[in-house]
């Protein structure tokens, strides 16, 4: 496996007297992707939060090639080629697609004209060319979550954070949706996704990290993940997880 | 957009003819508020409008505009022209002490902190011996010419400098919609947090935009007291005044270049119509009214008159 770019280390992250994060810990490959899991409220959009410095980690450290980047700021990450998506669309909605992109490209790209050709390149790759001129806020869910990975794409980032880029998504959106990120791998971008919708992450992920109640407890290819012990008690519960266990034994 | 072009070089024309033809006094007056405002709207667009930050304190740099060339002139004769670009460096530097602080305030706790700027300066200004204190300041009388910058007999250098002084404000609003600059401002607005993850550093470039804001208000300042020759708190600095640029904007079309311009072109004769018609009945029928006229236009056109211009075709 090639070196790790983005190290988690031992992040922990408190509100009031709630553990979001504790003691999370995992590192990220160059050309990975990542499935980040777990039940409702179990810490991953702190988790993503804290990643992209919308949150200061109360403890541990996140490594970026070798510096720690846990103390900067959402634009300074940025800046340094991790960009994020957010759960709830925060696209510009009444600005243009275009302009949407081009506020993205205007990070690498000072000049209005340049900016404009690398928005008009980048809405090409995400299939956007025929809706360039239309307001972002009149786009469907599934546009516009496009859009904003398109947008932050622009900045030519090395890292992609999505969080749940599928939620809410039919069938034939997810299987898109997949295919984009595939495509983005493939432009050598690392991804890191938070998801519930497991049809769309499982088939993608090369490894898949279980939260729970703000603690890791399982991580590793997502055949290994599926059938952990832990996890299907985080998603189950115990007493079903145990009445599954009884019913199974017998067939042993 | 090439329709545009035409419609502003007919405009600008016709604003630059418009003395030559009508040799009135008034109407020209009325044209000189009229630009002042709208140059002074098209400031507090940039802060307001594109960034989204009302401000109720843009008064502050007027003040600082006029307050700077008056002390300047009448304490060292420094020439108003100078004056001007001290007034500006003054304004900055209070741009950035008070944006410093307050952009870190989120919506209308802004807006809030602003008024208290605002009222602050009002009453530094009062108090301020040196600086006049509630009396103010008089301009001493020179001899009309251009480094003076005076002119008695005739309003006509005034009219023709507030020109120049509104088209510069145009074209600079325009630069900052075309540049990086506009269009983060914008993404500022819509969206805070959505902004920072693309890169944008929130602070520096509401910085930016309220300092230029603060030397076009600032300018018009200096002018103002050139034109008047007599400047005091409460006509240099009031909340007022503040509130009034933002009706501008809010009339004409928020964010928009010309928004400030078709706003001032409304809200100004408008004020002065009423006031001339109505206000010598002492009862505050002119401020009935016009605040009425506010209020219908907002109604009928919430986006602003600008919106009829654009109305069909989209943008």
């Amino acid at each position: 496996m090639t070196k790790d770019m983005l190290i988690i280390d031992n992040i922990t992250k408190r509100f009031g007297g709630l553990m979001a994060n504790q003691n999370v810990s995992f590192s990220i490959a160059e050309g990975e992707i990542i499935g980040l899991i777990g039940p409702n409220g179990a810490g991953k959009s702190t988790l993503f939060n804290c990643i992209s410095c919308y949150y200061n980690a109360d403890g541990g450290r996140i490594l970026f090639h070798g510096a720690d980047i846990s103390k900067k700021t959402p634009e300074a990450i940025c800046r340094m080629g991790i960009g994020r998506t957010f759960q709830i669309v925060r696209i510009f909605k009444e600005m243009t697609v275009r302009e949407n992109i081009m506020i993205g490209a205007f990070l690498k790209h000072v000049k209005l004209c340049d900016a404009t050709a690398k928005a008009e390149e980048t809405a090409d790759l995400f299939g956007f060319t025929e809706k360039l001129d239309l307001p972002a806020g009149s786009l469907t869910i599934s546009d516009q979550k496009r859009l904003e990975v398109a947008r932050v794409f622009a900045t030519e980032p090395k890292v992609l954070l999505l969080d749940e880029m599928m939620a809410g998504l039919n069938i034939q959106e997810v299987r898109e949706t997949t295919d984009l990120i595939l495509k983005l791998r493939d432009m050598g971008i690392t991804l890191v996704l938070v998801e519930h919708v497991m049809e769309g992450i499982m088939p993608i992920a090369n490894r898949v990290i279980v939260l729970d109640y703000g603690e890791k407890i399982a991580e590793g290819t997502p055949d290994e993940v599926v059938n952990n012990d832990k996890v299907i008690q985080a998603y189950f519960g115990k007493k079903y997880h145990a009445k599954r266990r009884g019913r199974t034994a017998p067939l042993q | 957009m090439k329709k545009g072009i035409i419609v502003l070089i007919i405009f600008l024309g016709a604003l630059a003819a418009f003395p030559l033809v009508y040799q009135d006094p008034f109407p020209r007056h009325m044209l000189i508020m009229i630009m002042l405002y709208a140059a002074m709207g098209i400031g507090w667009n940039i802060i307001g409008g594109y960034t989204g930050q009302v401000s109720f304190g843009n008064a502050a740099f007027f003040g600082v505009g006029a307050y700077a060339t008056a002390i300047l002139l009448v304490n060292y004769g420094i020439s108003p022209w100078l004056g001007m670009i001290v007034g500006c460096f003054f304004s900055v530097a209070l741009a950035i002490i008070v944006g410093y602080p307050c952009f870190r305030l989120q919506g209308h706790y802004f807006a809030i902190a602003t008024i208290a700027v605002g009222e602050i300066m009002l009453l530094v200004f009062t108090n301020w011996e040196y600086a006049g204190a509630a009396v103010g300041i008089y301009m001493p009388i020179l001899p009309e010419s251009f480094i003076n910058f005076e002119f008695h007999t005739s309003k006509l250098p005034y009219y023709y400098i507030i020109l120049v002084i509104f088209v510069a404000a145009l074209g600079v609003s325009h630069l900052v919609e075309r540049s990086r600059l506009g269009y983060y401002c914008r993404a500022i607005k819509e969206d805070t947090d959505g902004a920072r993850s693309l890169g944008i550093n929130i602070q520096r470039y509401k910085m930016i935009a309220f300092s230029i804001s603060a030397v076009i208000t600032s300018i018009c300042g200096t002018f103002y007291a050139q034109y008047v020759l007599y400047i005091h708190p409460t006509s240099t600095m009031d909340l007022m005044m503040s509130i009034q640029l933002c009706i501008i904007c809010l009339i004409g079309g928020l964010g928009k270049l010309y928004g400030p311009v078709i706003g001032a072109f409304v809200f100004i004769p408008m004020t002065e119509l009423t006031r001339v018609y109505l206000g010598s009945e002492g009862q505050g029928v002119d401020l009935m009214i016009y605040s009425m006229l506010i209020i219908i236009l907002a109604i009928w056109r919430p986006q602003g008159l600008w919106a009829i211009f654009t109305r069909g075709t989209a943008k």
